[in-house]
Formats: structure tokens, C-alpha cells, sequence
């Protein structure tokens, strides 16, 4: 069986994470928009991902072996509508556009976009999603794989917990969740506002293979996303430490910049930082 | 809004100890002074709205006036059915303020548009609902919810949007923003702005146009909005919503009984069957929407000519 993957001249990992982060920066300053901490939090686990992990054919975005990613984090689309871009999806000129009047680029994933499965924003609806493609792929038997990115905050959510329930009931082995799990939610750190510890725990207890590593340790996410489906019978779920605006130090840990666009100096500075 | 909000709660929760407020993990910059001030009456209940609503149902149900507060969408259709079976069949004193009415997310997408609320909130049994046009209605209804004893929905924007009238009298009633008789707008929410422009425009070429706030979509004082049109040979309504559900179903079904009654045009925001949004500012949104001040002037003029 062939699958799709990305054109072989994609850039080489780190090169493509530096790219995605310079480019989210310079989209939501642009815009005034916000949400550039949970951008800069999953950029690693996107690069990995759309560089490594993914059979993807930008050429052909509905092919329907391909694998699937669903953003359920549906606020960090500077950082995914870049990847996109990278990857070939659409012109990186689009980016240009990102939240301008008429554009496509919405501030929350829109499936308008060439290379978003589904639109998302109102937290808590991407994971239930993803168990119904994981279930049409079974049935499909073409071995496609479906990847769900959650943040913690939303894992306050029902909803979740009423797929994270299923999912192993019904072995969806084909399934992946990966938890951006950067201890910083809307109005409060995840501590404060509801602790989800001992997270590992409550997803081992519902039935799912438990995968906790550093989420910027990009060679540990290769490890364990590429994996996938690693243990027959079971979804996996991997829980990725990271830094709510990973990258540019004055963003790092602070919630302010969940909600802050960069001014012009600002923005210098945060380039310079992510090296670009 | 918010902030005249948030200090007209905070005043109402000093004068009554039994009023708490529950937000769905939103609200920074915002609810700071209430959560400082009242901490034992103020909790973010995390990103889990259908819980905050069930639970506001049990503490409002234990003798309190509860108010809940996220996004639009977030504490209105996410927790429906918790309102419809939990709060309202039960009575329970419970306020769902949603912030980002219409389109006052702009590009932020159409999960954050709040374009049905009003009317899905309005079919639910015994609530009562709120389309503030500006800061003086924000203030007048959050005190009227706060010591109505019913469940009600509070619709906000977003912004620092400005008065559009003086004081205000009776929340309930329709507030007239601008005299005027042979053809009389009426506008919930700040859309009312565009309703005062368009009524300016029109009085330029002669015509008598005059705009009235109905914020109180429901109970719909009829006989009121009767007398505020009466001899108008026009009446129009405006509304930062879809045309079902909202002020204009409320206003044709309320005159639909009459034996003489004047026309009624309805302007409000196409269904947008099924298309996901594409971005731009609210004011850009609601120009691609038809509620562009120009737009407005033309239906009016449009209708007129049939008349
Ligand atoms: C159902 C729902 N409730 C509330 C919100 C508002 N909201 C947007 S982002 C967010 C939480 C942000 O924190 P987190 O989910 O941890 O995201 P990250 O840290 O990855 O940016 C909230 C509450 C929403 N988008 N959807
Ligand atoms: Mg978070």
C-alpha cells in the first residue's frame, strides 16, 4: 500500500519550526490578533508532525488515505495556518491575510483552509471528531491514522472525557491525542483554575497507552508520534510538557500573552529570539 | 459594555449577599474587581460550561442569585439543555450574560459569532432576555435581572460602545433614540448605532424617521411598541441577528393579530447556510451582511416605494 507524504524537499526539521514560530509572530502582530502563547506552545509538536509523522499529499488534501490531524485548539491558527503554508498547502503569501477583511484566514481554524479537516473554536469538540474518522478509517482498512491536538484547558471539558471513554472501549488504536499540556489556560494557570493532575493517571485508568514527554524535545515526539498506532488495541495519548510561548522570553509563562499582540519593538525582539 | 457591567454587578452584589458570579474560564481584564472584591461568590469553574450551568442551577435552586458568563455560543447553546430542563423548568434564579453579540468578534470566526442566541434563549420557558444597545441599558437591565428572581439572558458586546440615548426609564419598555413618525426603526443592540445613522441619512432627503431601542426582547411589551409606532407607515426592525427567532419574528408575530396594522421590514443577518466564515471586522462583517448604513437607507427606501 502507498500512502501520501510530504514533498521529499520539505524543510529540515528545526529550519521548519524556526520558520512556523517567525511566521505566527509576524501574523498575529500584524493583525493585532492574539493567542501567540498556545501558538509558540505546539509548534514543535506541529513540525514534528507535518515534517515526520503525517502521510500528507498537499496536492491532493482530500485524498482519502490520507492521515488525518484535527486542531481542537482551535485558537492557535497563526501557528497551524503557517505550517500549512510551509507545507505547500497554499501560498505563504496567504499568510499576508491572516484575519484581514474577506480573507479565509479566520482567527479560529476554518476548514475553508486547503489542509484543515475541520473548523474548531469552541473548545471541546475536536477530540469526539477525530473518534468518528478514527472509526471510518478502521472500517476503511486503508491504515490511515488520526492525530488530535487538545490543549489542557480544554480538558475541562465533558465532552472530552465522554470520547476518552470510548475511544478505548472501542479500540481505536489508529487514534492519537497529543495534550499541549503548557499549564496556562484563559484566566488562570491550569492549577489554579482545575488541576488536571494526576493526568497521566486518569488517561491510564480509561484504557489509553500513556506517552509523557517533553513536548519540545523534538526528538522524543518523532519517537513517539511516529510510533503510532503503537499498541494494538489501545489509543495512545501523549502528554507534551511545554511552555505557553515557548521560544521568546518575555512571552514565556505569562498569561498576558494569551491575549497580547506583539508591538513593533516587541516583535523585533521575539524574531531575533526565535532566530529569525 | 463589559465594564459597565461588571461594576453594575459588583454594585448589586455589595447591596445583596446572595448573588455569585461563575465564569467559563474567561473574563480577563474584565471581572477582576468582582473576583477581588467577593472571592467566597466568584469562581472560574474552568473551560466547562455545561457544568458551570448545572451548577448555577444548584446554588441559584439553594437560595442565591446566580450569574454565569462566557462567549456568545459558550453559556447559551453549549449548555442548552441545561438551561431548559435545569434552570428554566425549574425557575432557578440563574443570569446567563454571554459577551460577543452578533458579530462582535469579527475575525475571530463563526464559532465566536453569536448570531441565534437571542431567539434560542427566547423560546425557553419563563426566561426573560436582554439586547442592551448601549452602556445606559447595560447598567438598567443587569439591575433589573439582579433582582428579578427569574432566569434571564443578558446579551453583550464587546467594545466600549457609546450612549445612544439618555437615561433610561424603564428597561423594559422601548426607549425612543429619535423622534420621528412615518417610519419608525426599531433596533436591539448596538446595531442601533447604524439604525440612528441610517435614520439621519433619511431625514436629509425628508423623510420623518424615527429609531427606538427595544432591549427587552422578551416578555415583548407589545402595547408599548404599539403606541412607539403607532401612525408610522413603515415600521422596520434591525438586529445584529438572524431574521428567525429574534426581534422581527417577535414584532410581525406580536402585530400579526391586527386588524390594521403597518408593514414590516426585517433587516438582520442572512442564515448562513452552512458556509464557514470568512474574516474581517464587525464593521466589515456586517457591511458583507447587508446592515451596511447605506444597505439600511436602501431596504427603507426599497419598502417605501411599495407602500
Ligand atoms: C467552549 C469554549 N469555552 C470557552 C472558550 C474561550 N477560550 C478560548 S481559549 C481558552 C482557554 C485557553 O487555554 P488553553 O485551552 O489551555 O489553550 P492554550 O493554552 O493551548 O492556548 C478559552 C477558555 C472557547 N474557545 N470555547
Ligand atoms: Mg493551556
Amino acid at each position: 500500500m502507498t500512502r501520501p507524504t510530504l514533498p521529499a524537499n520539505r524543510p529540515e526539521l528545526k529550519e521548519f519550526a524556526r520558520r512556523i514560530r517567525a511566521h505566527a509572530l509576524r501574523m498575529v502582530h500584524a493583525a493585532k490578533a492574539a493567542h501567540i502563547g498556545g501558538c509558540l506552545s505546539m509548534a514543535d509538536i506541529l513540525a514534528v508532525l507535518y515534517t515526520q509523522v503525517l502521510r500528507l499529499d498537499p496536492a491532493e488534501p482530500q485524498g482519502p488515505d490520507r492521515d488525518r490531524f484535527v486542531l481542537s485548539k482551535g485558537h492557535a491558527t497563526a501557528i497551524m495556518y503557517a505550517t500549512l503554508a510551509e507545507c505547500g498547502f497554499f501560498p505563504l503569501a496567504e499568510l499576508d491575510t491572516y484575519c484581514r477583511d474577506g480573507s479565509i484566514l479566520t482567527g479560529h481554524v476554518s476548514h475553508a483552509v486547503p489542509g484543515v479537516e475541520v473548523s474548531t473554536g469552541s473548545l471541546g469538540h475536536g477530540l469526539p471528531i477525530a473518534i468518528g474518522m478514527a472509526l471510518a478509517a478502521r472500517s476503511a482498512g486503508a491504515g490511515s491514522r488520526v492525530f488530535c491536538l487538545l490543549s489542557d484547558g480544554e480538558c475541562d471539558e465533558g465532552s472530552n472525557w465522554e470520547g476518552i471513554l470510548f475511544a478505548p472501549h472501542h479500540k481505536l488504536d489508529n487514534l492519537c491525542v497529543i495534550v499541549d499540556f503548557n499549564k496556562i489556560q484563559s484566566f488562570g494557570s491550569v492549577a489554579e483554575v482545575l488541576n488536571l493532575d494526576p493526568f497521566a493517571e486518569k488517561w491510564k485508568a480509561f484504557g489509553w497507552h500513556v506517552e509523557e514527554i517533553d513536548g519540545h524535545d523534538v526528538a522524543a515526539l518523532e519517537r513517539v508520534l511516529g510510533a503510532v498506532p503503537s499498541q494494538s488495541g489501545r489509543p495512545t495519548v501523549v502528554i507534551a510538557h511545554t511552555v505557553k510561548g515557548k521560544g521568546v522570553s518575555f512571552m514565556e509563562n505569562k498569561l498576558e500573552w494569551h491575549y497580547r499582540s506583539p508591538s513593533d519593538e516587541l516583535l523585533a525582539q521575539a524574531l531575533a529570539e526565535v532566530g529569525a | 459594555m463589559r465594564t459597565t457591567f461588571i461594576e453594575s454587578l459588583s454594585q448589586a452584589a455589595s447591596e445583596n449577599p446572595d448573588i455569585w458570579l461563575l465564569c467559563g474560564d474567561l473574563g480577563y481584564s474584565v471581572l477582576e474587581p468582582f473576583a477581588a472584591k467577593f472571592p467566597d461568590r466568584f469562581i472560574n469553574v474552568g473551560v466547562a460550561e455545561q457544568n458551570m450551568a448545572g451548577m448555577a442551577a444548584g446554588i441559584a435552586l439553594s437560595g442565591k442569585t446566580v450569574f454565569i458568563y462566557s462567549i456568545g455560543n459558550f453559556p447559551t447553546l453549549r449548555c442548552l439543555e441545561q438551561l431548559r430542563n435545569d434552570v428554566c423548568y425549574h425557575g432557578a434564579d440563574v443570569k446567563v450574560v454571554a459577551v460577543g453579540a452578533g458579530y462582535a468578534y469579527g475575525s475571530q470566526g463563526y464559532t465566536h459569532h453569536a448570531l441565534e442566541d437571542a431567539g434560542i434563549m427566547s423560546m425557553l420557558p419563563g426566561i426573560e432576555v436582554f439586547v442592551p444597545c448601549d452602556p445606559n441599558e447595560v447598567r438598567a437591565a443587569t439591575r433589573l435581572i439582579a433582582s428579578s428572581g427569574k432566569p434571564s439572558y443578558l446579551r453583550l458586546s464587546r467594545q466600549g460602545e457609546p450612549a445612544l440615548g439618555s437615561v433610561v426609564t424603564d428597561i423594559r419598555k422601548p426607549r425612543i433614540l429619535r423622534e420621528g413618525r412615518d417610519v419608525v426603526i426599531l433596533a436591539s443592540g448596538p446595531i442601533a448605532s447604524r439604525a440612528l445613522e441610517a435614520a439621519n441619512a433619511l431625514s436629509v432627503r425628508g423623510r420623518d424617521v424615527g429609531v427606538v431601542s427595544v432591549s427587552c426582547l422578551k416578555p415583548l411589551d407589545e402595547a408599548a411598541i404599539r403606541d412607539a409606532v403607532r401612525g408610522a407607515s413603515l415600521v422596520v426592525t434591525l438586529e445584529e441577528h438572524i431574521l428567525r427567532g429574534g426581534l422581527f419574528s417577535m414584532v410581525a408575530g406580536a402585530f400579526a393579530g391586527d386588524a390594521q396594522r403597518p408593514p414590516v421590514t426585517g433587516i438582520g443577518i442572512p442564515e448562513q447556510g452552512g458556509k464557514t466564515s470568512s474574516a474581517g471586522s464587525r464593521e466589515a462583517l456586517l457591511d458583507a451582511a447587508g446592515l451596511s448604513v447605506e444597505a439600511i437607507v436602501a431596504r427603507i427606501e426599497q419598502s417605501l416605494a411599495k407602500r
